[in-house]
């Protein structure tokens, strides 16, 4: 057993994982029309390169990744592009992306096959060339995370299974219905980076993955499962990475810094299918949950289906719904319409009535520090909050604003329900507008 | 024995006072006479609308010739020419401007979302850019007034701030601090302007907006002078060509085009007298 190490801070709401912890996956019918961002991932967008009325095959290329940190688009299904130009995206507005009506025939394109040798570059290769992202949300592109520079040394890989986000439940079905894909993906990341130790995080309100994946390793010595304390943000990269090895990743660093590489449990199945099979991230499993829809559940749809679509499969409320949210809880994206698509980094779609939605005004705030010692980070909150309100750019960089991880926990346990995250927010795009003023 | 301490301080008292007045001829920092002088006409508001830091960083530039003399907005032509008297040139003012809107419906404009949160608008144009469906609209949650140091920019809660032009300095504080990046300048004499910024095609920015410019060209062609042009599916005045004629504002179809023209003096006829 080993030793599990406890970060400062954070907060324990409630999971609400029973709307759809028990329902199996379930794949979604091909839709008809989808929509494909250009801009899945950080990074530079990509470059399209299909035009208005080619016919297109599933899996095939549509957008070439536009440098290092940017990520290949594919086809999600078979058919003939109907547009190339702005489509709607669910957190930047408008962005150029491509539509695609699909044959309903799925053909999927020759290009398709297998890595044959496992090679550590071939692996590499195959991950760029199938456009895997974090699949938990982040959607770093995963092979720029599989080359650190030389004068970084990676002794540990972990794979991220906490799943701290309430209702989300995608992980936790891939992991019971298809563990052995998330292992098979483990052994290939490892091979990447050429290390033989993984850790597989998994929170503790998840015992029967813990116990599944624990059986599926039993025989392995290189991969071992922690069963972490069930607190938010768990998930979080750099909680993740203190939780496993005691190691805090340093202000403004990167978890290579410390010597490790984290993934998604997503991303590894993903992986997995990329080199052995050769296919290309064209869908992924998502959680729609909430008390708007009749059934909840986990599905797997193509990247680029319509969020109404897969509303409708799981029986959306369309009535009583009060707010749609795209992600957790705690990091999602409110969305007004329900017209945006799919994303490769799309976990879950929330549907909720009146009675969960907090419209309680803000007061002021009363000092009772709570929000400090909630901070994950270790952070002030309402400094912050402060500063970035008076527009205070060199307070903010100076009382570390840019190490905010977004995880929403200072606005969870705030009294005076206070929004502080989303003025962090507009306080980390003051330095990051400043930073570009001053590079220009 | 009470003359020796009143001797010693008495003593110490001229040393020191020599010393300095020592000190303040040798280490004397030379100053130009023309900033000093040049400090005490400016407003003192330290605006920054000069592009320099401050009054006294612009006192400096013009003094050492770098920076033009008429840059000072908020002082206006008396300033300026107290500027051109103290340099000893010839300067012509240039023409006061003063901030605009460019939105006008965003009272009445449909709305695609809810938003709860701090009446901010840098912070409610971070969620869905805004609870408006038209996502160049104003916000009207008064930042631009909060940051106006002239009391220029009047706010009512849900109604889009008011610039009163009388007040406007041109500091251009409101222009930067805009999330939407609908403040524009205009010279203050210019008073037919496009008053839309949506950039969405004509069909979509309408169903948003009743008054919103639907990029039609009605006024391109009607223009006498070329002053208007289609960017971006909406129509911008050229406040340069402009001629004030007002034929733009009686074709335009939705009503976007503000006619801000004082009304003109009803002239008698001489059968009347």
């Amino acid at each position: 057993m080993m030793k599990i190490f406890k970060f400062q801070g954070g907060t324990h709401p409630p999971d609400y994982k029973y709307f759809a912890k028990n329902v199996a996956i379930e794949t979604l019918p091909l839709p008809e029309k989808v929509v494909v961002p250009l801009a899945q991932h950080l990074g530079v967008p990509a470059d399209a390169t299909v035009k208005k009325g080619d016919t297109v095959k599933t899996g095939q290329v549509i957008g070439t990744a536009h440098g290092f940190i940017s990520a290949t688009v594919h086809s999600p299904v078979s058919g003939t592009v109907s547009l190339v130009g702005p489509v709607p995206h669910p957190v930047l507005g408008t962005v150029q992306g491509i539509e695609i009506t699909s044959d309903g025939n799925d053909e999927w394109t020759e290009e398709i096959k297998p890595v044959d040798e496992k090679t550590k570059d071939n692996i590499i290769k195959a991950v760029q060339d199938a456009g895997i992202v974090g699949m938990g949300g982040a959607t770093f592109p995963s092979h720029v995370k599989l080359q650190p520079p030389p004068d970084k040394k990676i002794d540990l890989l972990i794979l991220n299974a906490a799943e701290c986000e309430p209702f989300l439940t995608c992980d936790y079905r891939l992991m019971l219905e298809d563990g052995e894909k998330i292992i098979r993906g483990a052994e290939l990341l490892m091979t990447a980076l050429g290390i033989d130790k993984c850790v597989i995080g998994i929170e503790k309100n998840k015992p029967d993955a813990i116990v599944k994946m624990e059986q599926l390793t039993a025989e392995r010595n290189d991969i071992e499962i922690a069963a972490l304390r069930t607190w938010y943000p768990q998930g979080g990269e750099k909680q993740l990475i203190y939780a496993v090895t005691g190691k805090e990743v340093p202000s403004g660093g990167l978890p290579m810094d410390v010597g490790c590489v984290v993934h998604n449990v997503g991303t590894a199945a993903a992986i997995a299918e990329a080199v052995d099979e050769g296919k290309p991230l064209v869908e992924r499993i998502l959680t729609v949950s909430g008390d708007a829809v009749e059934r909840p559940g986990n599905f797997k749809v193509r990247i680029g289906t319509p969020i109404s679509e897969v509303l409708a499969a799981a029986g959306f409320d369309e009535e009583n719904c009060a707010k749609i949210v795209l992600g957790g809880p705690m990091t999602g994206f409110a969305q007004a319409k329900t017209n945006a698509s799919v994303m490769k980094g799309t976990s879950g779609i929330l549907a909720l009535t009146k009675k969960w939605v907090d419209d309680k005004p803000e007061s002021p705030c009363i000092r009772c520090g709570r929000c400090v010692s909630a901070c994950p980070v270790g952070l002030e909150p309402t400094m912050l909050e402060t500063l970035a309100m008076s527009r205070e750019v060199n307070g903010l960089i100076e009382n570390h604003a840019m190490d905010c991880i977004e995880c929403g926990s200072c606005s969870y346990v705030c009294p005076a329900n206070r929004s502080l995250v989303h003025a962090i927010k507009y306080g980390k795009g003051q330095i990051m507008a400043l930073r570009k003023a001053k590079k220009n | 024995m009470w003359l020796f301490p009143l001797i010693c301080m008495g003593a110490l008292g001229i040393a020191f006072g020599a010393g300095l007045a020592y000190a303040s001829k040798k280490f004397a920092v030379e100053v130009n006479p023309k900033v000093e002088a040049l400090i005490n006409v400016l407003p003192g508001a330290n605006c920054g609308a000069c592009g320099y830091p401050g009054c006294s960083g612009y006192a400096s530039a013009v003094a050492s010739g770098d920076a033009e003399p008429n840059l000072c907005s908020p002082g206006g032509s008396e300033t300026v020419d107290k500027i051109a008297e103290i340099l000893g040139v010839e300067v012509t003012a240039a023409e006061p401007k003063t901030a605009f809107i460019k939105c006008a419906g965003a009272k009445d404009a449909v709305k695609d979302s809810n938003y709860s949160g701090v009446q901010s608008c840098a912070l409610a144009a971070l969620i869905n850019k805004g609870p408006n469906a038209c996502k160049n609209a104003c916000l009207m949650m008064g930042d631009c007034m909060d940051v106006c140091q002239f009391d220029a920019i009047t706010w009512q809660p849900g109604e889009i701030p008011v610039i009163i032009e009388e007040k406007c300095t041109a500091c251009g504080k409101c222009v930067q601090i805009c999330p939407k990046n609908i403040i524009n300048m205009r010279p203050k004499s210019k008073r037919v302007l496009v008053l839309c910024s949506s950039q969405d095609k004509g069909a979509v920015a309408r169903k948003a907006c009743k008054v919103a410019c639907i990029a039609c060209t009605k006024c391109v062609k009607e223009c006498p002078v070329d002053a208007i042009k289609i960017e971006n599916n909406f129509a911008i005045v050229d406040t340069e060509k402009c001629i004030l004629c007002g034929k733009c504002v009686a074709v335009c179809p939705t009503k976007a085009i503000w006619d801000g023209r004082p009304p003109k003096k009803s002239v008698k006829k001489i059968s009347d007298v």
